[in-house]
């Protein structure tokens, strides 16, 4: 029985946005051509394949169900009252094989010295086997280096089938006529001389398949990750929570938008007193500290919530909730930089020739603004939007660790860095939540950052550094 | 001059009005006082006489905005939006709902903050500014372009590990300065230390490529052609005509924050043990202690505008083509 958060139909909407803008772009040689030029750049692919994977990843999670109970009596299927999401079933064995508390990487003993009982009555206090990592080795000691290294190499071997079959198939779609030889395809590929940098897509391709293909073959049977205080495995952790970083990073802008947008253009183009009011707002919002804000809002919220429990049926959708409440504020938070860059580029575009002609021609103050401002000023938003998102990203986990982010039960980057923290101080040290964390962010937002420089320069020529 | 200033602080009353009215009704009207004491009491069926006693105790027990039942005057003074906001403009922050006195507190915990904020602006500024100058002296060169790689990169990575990455490499494991704590007068240097340079190296990223931006935009414009067409060497044209120019962008993004310097870093100070304002404000939030965010929104703001007004007059400071009027 599919559940739909609110968070999950403003994915959905947005998906349902970029696809239409596609289409929409596709036919028009304005729109599209800085996005051409995007798609020129070898580091932008890779970055651009990089934040797709995660996409993908962030969608498959946001489509949430009521799981069927599989032993009922009764002819009625009953749901269970938990809720999962498609990714919870691709990631069954993770979610499920917890252990009962840390264990490191790749490990088969537990982190901890426990009272373990002999099979011959006695006791001793040693390590005891994790119930999932290396579970299926007799004796870790001796066996789990090679077992490792043979997963390891088989999953490098299928990544690279996978790969190469991948590249071949995506090279055959390449040929311009059916009779061009394989060979040369492949040659213009390499050599560069094709529209895309295909070979930096490639490259991008096969190092991720291989690292999903080696991760896969080692998820089996160990914990590649580790495992934190409760057990559970990290690196599911960190991929349920691909679906929140991306969420603050592209809802937040999304909520904003047309508030940002509006006003914007309102304040440049009907200048005057709207233009003071809209200012006024603005400079206000933007006095009071968003991080104080934020907090106010939060705690705000807390008090509401726990002033109406009966109004939420699930732990989820309470957190689904506070996850949206939270790209709001931020969103309230950040509209005010593109606004203001909004108003002034409005100021300057109202007194070119094709506003004032249409002014002239007597076009209503509505049409105007839509057909010939919003437009000419969609490059700063398109800017706006791919350079907030790293930022977001970053925010959530500072957020989280002051307590103000995202709820505490939801799985997060931030909520990871925050209970791993204290670990820091054991001895030895328990880093691995740490690491995932760290990994999983930096990619998502180094390869933000590169994509969104590169959409700077294609849109805003203006603006280029010099690399 | 002198009538700019009087006049750009009497548009700031408008704005510190709309700051208090948005702050006023998150705080009062969106969630009454009674919503506030239950969350204070914690239990869930606490009792009215107890909620009563609480918003008695904090003067929350007052009309929001128009007492019908007071005196003359009376009837907007001895309301919640008068003792509790008006208040906030001459800086009366009153007591916190824990009942100790705000403003003290605030005079006490300003000192721990300036001693992180004020040698990290300095220290950061001439660190970033000098890493600026180094990548834009070599442009297109491979140290530019490993520079600017290393800058994308460190920009990526959350402050917060840099702050546990730190924490455990230079306190832990070299043992060279404490973890956290703070401590009175002198002794308060080895603390400051490491959340100093934490606060340098997290910066180093962001900073580092904007300067080198500016400078690099600097570097295009005619005046430097000019001058290198003189004969002037490179590093001269660097340090005399590109260096103060590009100076101007930066130095009036300092003075943006120079006010807020008082407040300090709020994750900073909570990560160290730093008793500073920034750490002040996330005990509130934890502890939910409304009467202190409220007051540090409203001194967050009027700094946050002191250094609007700053920044306009050092323009003209520094650069006699502009004019105020």
């Amino acid at each position: 029985m599919p559940v739909i958060f609110i968070t999950d139909a403003f994915i959905f909407l947005l998906v349902f946005m970029v696809l239409a803008f596609v289409l929409y772009a596709r036919k028009h040689e304005h729109l599209s051509a800085p996005w051409k030029d995007v798609a020129r750049r070898p580091i932008a692919m890779s970055a651009a394949i990089f934040l797709a994977v995660y996409v993908v990843i962030g969608l498959i999670d946001s489509l949430h169900f009521h799981p069927k109970l599989e032993d009922t009596k009764s002819d009625k299927t009953i749901y269970s009252t938990e809720i999962l999401s498609v990714l919870d079933i691709v990631l069954n064995d993770l979610r499920q094989n917890t252990e009962r508390t840390y264990s490191a990487p790749l490990a088969s003993y537990a982190f901890a010295k426990e009272m373990i009982e002999l099979p011959d009555g006695k006791q001793t206090r040693d390590y005891p086997r994790l119930k999932y990592g290396g579970a299926h080795l007799d004796d870790p000691e001796s066996e789990g280096s090679s077992d490792i290294a043979k997963r390891l190499v088989s999953g490098l071997i299928s990544g690279l089938l996978i790969s190469l079959m991948l590249i071949f198939s995506v090279i055959f779609q390449l040929k311009k006529k059916p009779e061009e030889p394989f060979k040369v395809t492949l040659q213009k590929c390499i050599k560069d001389e094709l529209d895309i940098p295909w070979y930096a897509i490639f490259i991008t391709l096969t190092f991720i398949t291989l690292v999903i293909c080696c991760v896969y073959s080692l998820a089996q049977h160990y914990h590649v990750f580790g495992t934190d205080k409760v057990g559970q495995d990290v690196l599911y952790q960190s991929l349920k929570s691909i679906r929140t970083g991306l969420v603050i990073g592209t809802l937040t802008t999304l909520v904003m938008l047309p508030f940002a947008i509006m006003m914007g253009l309102m304040a440049g183009y009907f200048r005057g007193w709207i233009d003071d009011v809209i200012q006024y707002l603005y400079t206000t919002l933007n006095s009071i500290p968003s991080v104080l804000l934020i907090a106010a809002s939060i705690l705000l919220l807390q008090v509401y919530i726990s002033n109406h429990e009966a109004d939420f049926t699930s732990l989820e959708q309470r957190a689904d909730l506070r996850l949206l409440f939270l790209c709001i504020i931020l969103g309230i938070t950040s509209w005010t930089g593109l606004c203001r860059l909004l108003r002034a580029e409005t100021l300057k575009l109202r007194e070119v020739d094709y506003v004032q002609a249409a002014q002239a021609f007597g076009v209503g103050n509505i049409t105007i603004m839509l057909r010939h401002l919003l437009p000419n000023v969609m490059h700063i938003v398109m800017i706006s939007i791919v350079l907030d998102f790293s930022g977001l990203v970053l925010a959530e986990a500072v957020l989280s660790y002051i307590n103000i982010g995202v709820d505490p039960s939801m799985y997060s980057w931030g909520n990871m860095i925050n209970s791993a923290r204290l670990e820091i101080a054991r001895d030895p040290v328990v880093w691995w939540s740490l690491a995932a964390a760290f990994i999983f962010m930096f990619i998502l937002v180094l390869a933000a950052n590169l994509f969104s420089d590169a959409v700077r320069d294609a849109f805003d020529p203006r603006l280029r550094g010099d690399i | 001059m002198m009538t700019y200033i009087l006049r750009r602080i009497a548009y700031s009353i408008p704005i510190l009005i709309g700051v208090n009215i948005i702050t006023f009704v998150l705080f009062f009207v969106v969630n009454t006082p009674d919503d506030m004491a239950r969350m204070q009491l914690g239990a869930k069926h606490v009792s009215e006489a107890a909620i009563n006693k609480w918003k008695e105790e904090r003067g929350y027990d007052k009309p929001i905005l128009w007492n019908s039942e007071a005196q003359a005057t009376e009837k907007i003074t001895d309301t919640i939006f008068f003792q509790n906001s008006v208040k906030l403009f001459l800086f009366d922050f009153g007591s916190s709902d824990s009942g100790r006195d705000i403003s003290y507190d605030i005079s006490q915990r300003m000192w721990p903050s300036l001693s992180i904020t004020v040698p990290s602006l300095i220290l950061g500024l001439i660190a970033y500014i000098t890493f600026g100058l180094i990548l834009a002296f070599f442009r297109s060169s491979y140290i530019d372009v490993t520079g600017v790689i290393l800058c994308v990169a460190m920009m990526s990575i959350s402050g917060l590990f840099y702050i546990i990455g730190g924490q455990y490499l230079i306190g832990k494991v070299l043992h060279l300065v404490p973890i956290s704590g703070y401590d009175v007068g002198f002794n308060a240097i080895k603390f400051t230390i490491l959340p100093i340079l934490i606060g340098l190296v997290g910066g180093i990223g962001a900073s580092t490529r904007w300067y080198r931006t500016i400078f690099l935009e600097e570097m295009g414009k005619d005046y430097v052609r000019t001058a290198k067409a003189k004969g002037l060497s490179e590093v001269i044209v660097l340090y005399k005509h590109v260096l103060s120019n590009g100076l101007i962008p930066i130095l009036t993004g300092v003075v943006v924050i120079l006010p807020s310097l008082f407040i300090g870093s709020l994750i900073v100070e909570s990560f160290f043990a730093i008793p500073g304002l920034g750490s002040y404000t996330i005990d509130a939030i934890s502890a939910q202690d409304f009467a202190i965010v409220r007051s540090m929104v409203f001194l967050g703001s009027v700094l946050y505008i002191i250094g609007l007004i700053l920044t306009d007059i050092s323009y003209t400071l520094v650069d006699p083509r502009v004019r105020l009027n």
